[in-house]
């Protein structure tokens, strides 16, 4: 699969790193170059010569998305660290260059849900935190402590999706 | 403008602010929200209970504005995309009758319009529509662009050199989805009747289609200009 990154922080950077290794193509865009060093953390060779791309540019330049190949792509990931940001470059991807798969980091828990709606794949991580620790207080409050507490999030797993 | 709508402003910078109390003034409910607290103390000064803080892209902060009983919703935050998905929630999840948008850099216009956020307004296109009308070098000015009714008004000088110059009104055979409406000559609009010539140095408003600007271009063009 060609797989689309912009937003190359500690999530987009370890997504890119991890879908690298299985065997796909993978390229990321940044506005900060030296967001490049991120994709490196723990590779042997440089990024480009493990395979990866690596554009320069805001999700909001169609150059930059172009550049990195988004017509191609099989799947695009909206990893920044602005929600706003997210929202519009995956409806970008979903609308314009009608990708197959977009994912939106969606951090407010209220638009996560009501994109979702609307058709595109969010993933929220404050849900999840949300729901961890609820289950974490629920766990210790039924008596149990520490071992009550479920090994992995309940219900996380399933809206991965 | 009906009386008595309620209308919310999102962005309280010189334009939200402004409009906010010209709004105001004419008998309108407003409720402007701003997300720098510093400014929202400022403007607070000012206008009171109509102004609250909060970042309006959070839809809590939309909702406890009253977002589903307002008739308007404007949104001229100095962020495009606040601006684009304020507006894309209150028309697709609040059902908000119409929306304004400000598009701060032109380049996202095309965002816009992916979004379907429309009308828009952005002072950079303002400002060059005011520079074609001052200085119509372009040869042809936009007088009024309504996308979404598909309408376009445009206005045109005839140079010495147009075909269409010494031509009655009646004889003109117009691309189909253009009709000649006025025409300006020594500063004086008038409604031209069939028997009307055109002189060089008239300035014709027409009403087209959207997409003929190239074709009007060519027919009042130089003759032999159909390169345009």
């Amino acid at each position: 699969m060609f797989i689309v990154i912009v937003g190359c922080g500690r999530v987009g950077s370890s997504v890119a790193r991890t879908m690298l290794k299985e065997g796909h193509q993978v390229s990321c865009v940044d506005e900060d170059p030296e967001a490049h060093a991120r994709l490196e953390v723990s590779l042997d060779r440089s990024w480009e010569d493990s395979g990866g791309q690596f554009t320069v540019g805001t999700g909001l330049e169609l150059d930059a998305l172009l550049a990195a190949g988004i017509e191609q792509a099989d799947a695009f990931i909206a990893s920044t660290d602005g929600d706003n940001t997210n929202i519009v470059i995956s409806q970008i991807a979903q609308r314009r260059f009608n990708v197959p798969t977009v994912i939106a980091r969606i951090l407010d828990p209220l638009r996560a849900e009501w994109y979702e709606k609307q058709g595109l794949t969010t993933i929220c991580p404050t849900r999840v935190a949300i729901e961890m620790l609820e289950a974490h207080v629920r766990g210790a409050s039924n008596g149990g402590g520490a071992a009550a507490a479920p090994q992995s999030p309940a219900g996380d797993d399933g809206e991965r999706g | 403008m009906a009386k008595g709508m309620y209308i919310i402003v999102v962005g309280a910078g010189k334009v939200g602010w402004g409009l906010a109390r010209e709004l105001l003034d004419k008998g309108h409910e407003v409720t402007l929200i701003e997300n720098s607290r510093e400014r929202f103390m400022t403007v607070e000064q000012e206008l009171e209970h109509n102004v609250q803080y909060g970042d309006a892209s959070e839809l809590w902060v939309l909702e406890r504005a009253g977002i589903s009983r307002a008739d308007m919703v404007i949104a001229v935050t100095g962020d495009d995309e606040d601006n684009m998905l304020i507006c894309q929630v209150a028309r697709e999840k609040y059902l908000v009758d119409r929306i304004i948008a400000r598009v701060n850099n032109p380049r996202n216009r095309q965002h816009f319009d992916l979004l379907g956020i429309k009308p828009y307004v952005s002072a950079t296109d303002l400002i060059l529509r005011l520079l074609e009308h001052e200085v119509p070098e372009y040869g042809l000015v936009h007088l009024l662009d309504l996308p979404e009714e598909r309408l376009e008004i445009i206005e045109m000088l005839l140079a010495a050199d147009s075909k269409a110059a010494g031509q009655r009104v009646g004889d003109l055979n117009m691309p189909e989805g253009s009709l000649l409406i006025s025409v300006l000559r020594e500063g004086r609009g008038f409604v031209p009747v069939p028997d009307t010539v055109l002189e060089a140095g008239d300035e014709v408003l027409a009403v087209l289609d959207p997409g003929m600007e190239e074709d009007l271009k060519a027919f009042f063009g130089p003759d032999g200009g159909e390169a345009g």
